[in-house]
């Protein structure tokens, strides 16, 4: 369960989040709309741990564990998964081996097994296969010279191959060619079942017809101004926002 | 075998004016007395029982070299080195050797642990017996080893292998007995006695090193590869280096350096020359990590070194890689006369400087043949209090035509209180030549880190695998066997840099 309570924060001095209150039981799937600029992606950001963020105010506790006082990478360790809005170039690092230094750092931090390369390999291509990537990716330098779509696909392939319990997807679906986004939603469905839980940040109801979403929040001016049922992206796609800042 | 245990009175005996040559010898070591003259110029060609043309060419050294004045234009500091203050001849007593690897001093073989020497390589250079006489059945690719630890070579595992194919790897003393014909017309055929002053030094007192021939049409079937160690306290290490590729052959050569922590500084002042004949290649390979000094800038090794390569023939290469993470102070420029037409000249560098390291270092790439072409990438990286220079040459004479130059130049800085410099200077007499330079500076970006982070690495996994991304078009020009020690050890040199 993720609970944040009257969360606010300041980029720069400027206030952005304005006291976020949002519950996120285990097992369930919520998506976060809102207008450009709104703060969804700085949610993302401080729930991740960012550094130049500062929190002024609230609370956020991921299965009891006080999220806050945490560094962005025993977030990570303890489950949680950011996929970038933006995902970052890593120029002479080869794919194969940030995948396997992540998910070795993370078994590390949390007392598993690492895995050898063998090991990492088969698994690795059984998620690209499912994700209908091709073994290419993982020879090519992170992120660099790949297409939108292909950044956008990398993130849902680090999120297969290290299994959160809570993921936290920033604008996946912009830029995705109508199959990618079939091939994508998949891979998110795959993970869903009773130990995962997701925040799926999007501006399009079309992502949420193959994602489905048990609940909808709108984000305004860095607060959750409405929340509702799926249903509640259809009317947002019909109406705009414009009825929700009433 | 070099290392040879010696009597007080068999040196004097080898001594033709019967010097008092007061000796400390512990148990492990025997040294020369402290400090230069003339006499302990004689001293260490006639324990090497060299011949008289080398003595003279030692004196002559000498004699230059005390006109000389320490150069002082490089971008480090350094407090004055007392020459009289150290000892010029070092090394250790042969024991009967031992039987297995048990019985050897663990902490050499924590050494050879290190520096990636596979097991089997360790024996041999430990001198157990037996060990070096079938070649290396894991499977792998054997690397054949030169040792020289402070001031002799101890041993140079594989050698019968490499006859087979009249390849000749051995210790440079062990080529002035048995090669001298080759020694005599290569040494300082490539860094003349009086080039600058450390190779000056060097030439009159350098005590080892690896020497390698290469007969036409030889691919040398393993890597090459020699591990210098200082070790004796106060000692200056002044190794020698030759490598002959002759025509059509190929050769890759490595060498690894370390040296034990110390709060004083010890000197190194080492000579590599390359000659490549026609249609030859030589890959020489650096992975230099002498004790860089504390992180209050205590102790460390001053590195002065010059290494150059002589393409004279045509189609020949020389390839320089070199990776440097430690030395409290280095000054360096492998560089390449690209002589032969179609010659190529290499030069793949990463340097880091971490806490108060300082390093000045680059190539000179100097285009004399027609068509000749050379490449310098280098790659410098400062944290901590770390200076790094570039500082690098390209010239081309009047007959080169069609040469072509290639330089990168790319700064990492890691922290506020560190330093990059770029010295590129050009030198183009030859219209038809292209010289092209880029150069750029950045730091560790924040949003690099910070998706590292979000995956689970910690923040000096993150810069680490950044650093290593950062130096990829250099690491990958190692061998394989050593490009992966290379990338631990930029690891663990930037240790305590952020945060
Ligand atoms: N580093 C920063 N410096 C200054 N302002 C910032 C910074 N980061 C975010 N902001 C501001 O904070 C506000 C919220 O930005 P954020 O990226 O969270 O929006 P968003 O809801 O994700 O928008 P979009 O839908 O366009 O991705 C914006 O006005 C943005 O300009
Ligand atoms: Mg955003």
């Amino acid at each position: 369960m993720l609970r944040i309570e009257g969360l606010t924060a300041e980029v720069e001095g400027k206030q952005i989040l304005r006291g976020i209150d949002l519950e996120l039981p285990q097992g369930e799937v919520h998506a976060i709309m809102g207008p450009n600029g709104s703060g969804k992606s700085t949610l993302s950001y401080v729930l991740s741990g960012r550094e130049g963020y500062e929190i002024t105010g609230g609370s956020v506790t991921f299965n009891g564990q006080d999220l806050l006082a945490m560094e962005p990478e025993e977030r990570a360790a303890s489950g949680v998964f950011l996929a970038f809005q933006y995902p970052v170039e890593l120029p002479g690092v080869g794919n194969a081996n940030f995948l396997r230094t992540a998910l070795n750092a993370q078994k590390r931090a949390r007392g598993e097994k690492e895995v050898d390369a063998m090991a990492f390999l088969k698994l690795a291509r059984e998620k690209l296969k499912a994700l209908q990537m091709s073994d290419e990716m993982l020879k090519r330098n992170v992120n660099v010279g790949f297409s939108g779509g292909e950044k956008k696909r990398n993130e849902v392939l680090q999120m297969a191959l290290l299994n959160p319990s809570l993921a936290i997807l920033d604008e996946t679906d912009s830029g995705l060619d109508i199959d990618a986004l079939r091939i994508v939603s998949d891979g998110v469905n795959a993970l869903r079942g009773p130990d995962f839980s997701a925040l799926v940040i999007t501006h399009y109801q079309r992502l949420l017809t193959y994602i489905v979403p048990d609940r909808v929040h709108v984000l305004m001016g860095g607060r959750i101004v409405r929340s509702g049922g799926k249903e509640l992206a259809l009317e947002l796609e019909a109406q705009g926002y414009g009825a929700s800042a009433a | 075998m070099p290392a040879v245990a010696e009597t007080i009175e068999t040196v004097q005996a080898a001594q033709e004016g019967g010097y008092k040559w007061g000796f400390e010898t512990d148990i492990e070591m025997e040294f020369a007395p402290k400090g230069l003259n003339e006499d302990i110029v004689r001293f260490i060609s006639a324990k090497k029982g060299e011949p008289q043309w080398l003595l003279d060419w030692r004196l002559k050294a000498f004699a230059m070299w005390k006109k000389m004045e320490e150069p002082d234009w490089a971008a480090v500091n350094y407090p004055r080195i007392d020459y009289q203050d150290l000892y010029y001849y070092a090394a250790p007593v042969k024991k009967v050797g031992p039987k297995s690897l048990d019985e050897v001093d663990p902490e050499l073989l924590r050494t050879y642990a290190k520096l990636g020497i596979p097991l089997k390589e360790q024996a041999i250079l430990a001198g157990v017996e037996g060990a070096g006489d079938s070649p290396s059945d894991s499977g792998r690719m054997p690397v054949a080893v030169d040792a020289v630890f402070d001031s002799v070579s101890v041993a140079t595992t594989f050698r019968g292998e490499l006859a087979k194919k009249g390849i000749i790897f051995c210790s440079i003393s062990e080529a002035v007995h048995d090669h001298p014909e080759l020694v005599r017309q290569y040494l300082g055929s490539v860094v003349p006695q009086g080039d600058n002053f450390f190779a000056c030094l060097n030439s009159a007192v350098f005590t080892d090193g690896s020497f390698v021939y290469i007969p036409k049409g030889v691919r040398c079937p393993m890597e090459l590869s020699t591990y210098f160690r200082i070790n004796a306290k106060s000692t200056g290490q002044f190794e020698r280096t030759l490598i002959i590729a002759d025509e059509g052959s190929h050769v890759s050569y490595l060498e690894g350096c370390t040296a034990p922590q110390r709060d004083e500084n010890q000197l190194h002042a080492a000579v590599v020359e390359l000659v490549a004949m026609d249609d030859a290649t030589i890959k020489y390979s650096t992975v230099q990590n002498w004790y860089p000094g504390d992180a209050e800038g205590k102790g460390g090794i001053f590195n002065f070194v010059t290494k150059r390569g002589a393409c004279r023939g045509a189609r020949s290469k020389i390839s320089w890689t070199q990776v440097e993470t430690g030395s409290a102070v280095t000054w360096k420029y492998p560089s390449c006369i690209l002589q032969g037409d179609d010659s190529v000249g290499e030069f793949y560098s990463v340097a880091i400087t971490n806490n108060f390291q300082q390093a000045d270092t680059g190539t000179k790439m100097f285009h004399i043949g027609r068509n000749t072409k050379s490449t310098i990438v280098s790659k410098g990286i400062s944290a901590g209090r770390g200076q790094n220079t570039y500082r690098g040459l390209v010239k081309i004479g009047a007959k080169a035509h069609g040469a072509r130059n290639f330089t990168q130049c790319d700064s990492l800085l890691i922290g506020d209180q560190c330093g990059a410099h770029t010295v590129p200077y050009i030198e183009n007499r030859c219209a038809t030549a292209k010289v092209e330079h880029e150069a750029t500076t950045s730091r560790i970006a924040e949003d690099q880190l910070f998706y590292c982070r979000a995956r689970g690495l910690n923040e000096e996994e993150a810069v680490g695998l950044i650093v290593n991304g950062f130096c990829r078009e250099v690491l990958k020009e190692l061998p394989m066997e050593f490009a992966v020690e290379a990338q631990k050890l930029l690891a663990i040199s930037l240790e305590g840099s952020v945060g």
